[in-house]
């Protein structure tokens, strides 16, 4: 057991990944020499040779698609995408390519490829750096999206990734890549995609909320009296619909927080979810706490935006009273 | 501003060689016209089977045969070659071994049509302009790092090179020095917009300089011409001598696809100029002229091509209606359960036909 923060413990992933599997490569803008920006690739290309782990020309479309042909061709990359707010040259090449191949080769063609890349806000950082767009990915059938909120999640999660016979976007909140550190153990073990982990037991309410959102679900807990149910998705797609299901028939009223922006976020489709499959068990509508439907605004600006454990107090505090 | 680059041509018009053009047996020669007429014939009889309503939208290669069956020739066929194509590669891919009823399943609409991708190292069409070019350079930075010798084709028109991610893959392939041979068949169209208007470049394959390598122009009707440069471009990537960029001018004798018209965007006379250049006919004269050609050859030939044609046709008109769990069934290794209830929700709903 060594204490990490989520940095150090997908760094890790990586040693361990790559280790145990020489089809294991990774690259990206920086990730070879520097370690990447945040240093998640830190060390690779040093223990591994420049031929697992290097620096690729400025290109975000010619990373994944060369990605998917490497895929093609036998290996597993693991491809930096450096902010996800750049993702978007590559939108061409995760939607139509590594998603379909599979599906459209009837199964002759797999692409086993992790496409990680740092999201959310709450950094102070530049335009471009702060959007949580992760329902535009899970509306893409063929692609898994994960996004971890502990640095031992972190670890398991990447590693279960990589494994992962499909492509799989795994986003990092960039908010939490240094705020807490905790044991995680040096060895190897993965924490199965599509599982939701309860993080706390209650039986008032049930609070759902993955990545940057988790901390703010705890701290909105701690200064409630209400018994609260935390769910960490984990695993956007696919959720685990059960685990959610099960404590909404537990607790009758459910809250779903996420950085996203409201319409058409991910927490609309757990909120329609929750009235097709238990609707005689609501005792109250299912809320949700969201950012506004609006850009995300410029760091000056960007607490009004950003969900905090005020906003979820508050609404929390009116679910009780509904 | 020009930038030179080298153009090569052996073949006349009138089947005359020139020399320098590389040795070619009869039985070279034989093959690589082979390929042309069956990928003429298979083309002409998906285009009757889309008119029939039997196939979809379908991208002709009539006049393009020439580039594309010495491409072919030019890889031995225990290469570790892969082909990349974009939509238009009809006769590569069918030269390449890649079963015509699979072809024709593809373009009749049924993903099985592209379920032998790796037995034949032959990807399937690529509908996003360009961005196959990736995969090819995906696969040759591999072959290079994994150690294996061998190299990846990618296919890609005139149009397509406009696109950010054929600067994206030609950059890739460069700064790797990756076994890669890009191909331009510059058929002189994206779909209405003539070459001249698709940029101020002065060549296509000049693009290749501001990548660092090599960047060649061929005549594409001429497969003498196509097989040299091809051949050459191969061995030097298997060699570890990177990649090479090729420009293979030639011309779209039909439409775009069968939903297009091209009467809409240019000149019959125009058309008629590029018949002469007909890469069949000129290598057909010139076969005759050498005397390994006459015209029982060519009735037997296309009586046999045709033959094989109706095969796999009949083939393809045999394959079986897909069921609807077939839509659910290949979206992931395992399906996540949400999946499998909207699956079984379909199959109850379809009567699990």
């Amino acid at each position: 057991m060594t204490e990490r923060n989520m940095v150090q413990a997908l760094n890790n992933a990586f040693f361990i990944a790559m280790e145990r599997d020489p089809t294991v490569i990774t690259y990206g803008e920086d990730v070879g020499v520097d370690g990447g920006v945040f240093r998640v690739t830190d060390g690779l290309q040093a223990k591994f040779g420049d031929q697992r782990s290097f620096d690729s020309p400025l290109a975000e479309a010619g990373i994944v698609g060369s990605a998917i042909g490497m895929a093609v061709n036998g290996l597993k990359p693991v491809v930096e995408m450096q902010f996800s707010g750049f993702i978007y040259p590559a939108f061409q090449q995760i939607v139509s390519h590594a998603a379909r191949l599979r599906n459209r080769t009837r199964g002759d063609i797999t692409i086993p490829l992790v496409i990680r890349s740092p999201y959310g806000g709450g950094i102070n950082a530049l335009e471009h750096h702060s959007e949580s767009l992760e329902a535009l990915y899970v509306h893409i059938p063929g692609l898994k999206v994960v996004i971890p909120s502990s640095p031992y999640d972190a670890k398991g999660l990447l590693i279960a990734a990589i494994e992962d016979p499909d492509p799989v976007l795994f986003l990092e909140p960039k908010r939490l890549y240094r705020a807490v550190k905790q044991e995680v153990p040096d060895d190897y073990y993965t924490i199965p995609l599509g599982q939701a982990k309860v993080m706390k037991e209650g039986k008032d309410i049930t609070i759902i909320a993955w990545g940057g959102m988790v901390p703010v679900a705890e701290d909105a807990i701690s200064q409630v009296k209400a018994e609260c149910e935390l769910i960490d998705l984990r695993t956007i797609d696919p959720w685990d619909k059960k685990t959610i299901i099960d404590s909404v028939k537990k607790t009758g009223k459910c809250i779903i927080i996420h950085e996203a922006t409201k319409t058409g976020g991910f927490g609309a489709e757990i909120a329609a979810t929750l009235q097709e499959e238990c609707i005689f068990n609501l005792d109250a509508p299912v809320a949700r706490v969201t950012a506004p439907d609006v850009i995300v605004p410029y760091f000056k600006a960007e607490h009004y935006y950003r969900p905090n454990a005020d906003m979820l107090v508050k609404k929390i505090n009116e679910l009780l009273n509904f | 501003m020009n930038i030179d680059v080298p153009y090569t041509s052996f073949l006349d018009i009138d089947g005359n060689l020139k020399e320098g053009a590389p040795q070619l047996s009869h039985d070279d020669l034989k093959t690589i016209y082979w390929h042309m007429n069956l990928g003429r014939i298979c083309n002409a009889k998906i285009l009757s089977m889309q008119k029939q309503g039997r196939i979809g939208t379908y991208a002709s290669t009539l006049g393009q045969e020439g580039c594309q069956a010495a491409l072919a020739h030019a890889i031995k066929d225990n290469d570790n070659i892969w082909l990349v194509p974009s939509f238009r590669e009809s006769v590569a891919t069918i030269a390449r071994g890649y079963p015509m009823e699979q072809l024709m399943r593809y373009w009749g609409g049924f993903e099985i049509g592209s379920n032998q991708t790796r037995e034949f190292k032959v990807m399937p069409v690529n509908i996003p302009i360009a961005s196959q070019l990736n995969h090819a350079a995906g696969i040759a930075i591999s072959m290079k790092f994994k150690g294996e010798k061998g190299a990846a084709i990618g296919f890609v028109g005139d149009g397509g090179t406009s696109e950010g991610e054929f600067a994206e893959a030609m950059n890739f392939v460069g700064e790797f020095k990756a076994p890669a041979v890009f191909v331009c068949q510059n058929n002189q169209y994206a779909i209405s917009v003539p070459r001249k208007k698709q940029t101020a470049a002065s060549t296509i394959a000049q693009k290749a300089t501001a990548f660092g390598f090599e960047g060649v122009q061929v005549d594409g009707n001429d497969v003498f011409a196509c097989y040299k440069i091809i051949k050459d471009a191969i061995e030097k990537a298997m060699n570890g001598g990177g990649p090479t960029f090729v420009e293979a001018i030639t011309y779209r004798l039909d439409n775009h696809t069968t939903a297009d018209d091209w009467h809409k965007y240019r000149t019959e006379e125009e058309v008629n100029e590029w018949k002469k250049k007909d890469p069949i006919e000129r290598l057909k004269k010139h076969m005759m002229q050498i005397g390994c050609w006459d015209d029982q050859h060519e009735q037997h030939m296309l009586e046999d091509a045709k033959k094989k044609v109706e095969e796999a046709a009949k083939a393809y008109e045999g394959t079986p209606k897909p069921k609807v769990e077939e839509i659910f069934d290949h979206l992931y290794a395992k399906l996540p359960y949400h999946i499998q209830e909207q699956k079984d929700h379909f199959v109850k709903f379809w009567g699990g036909q």
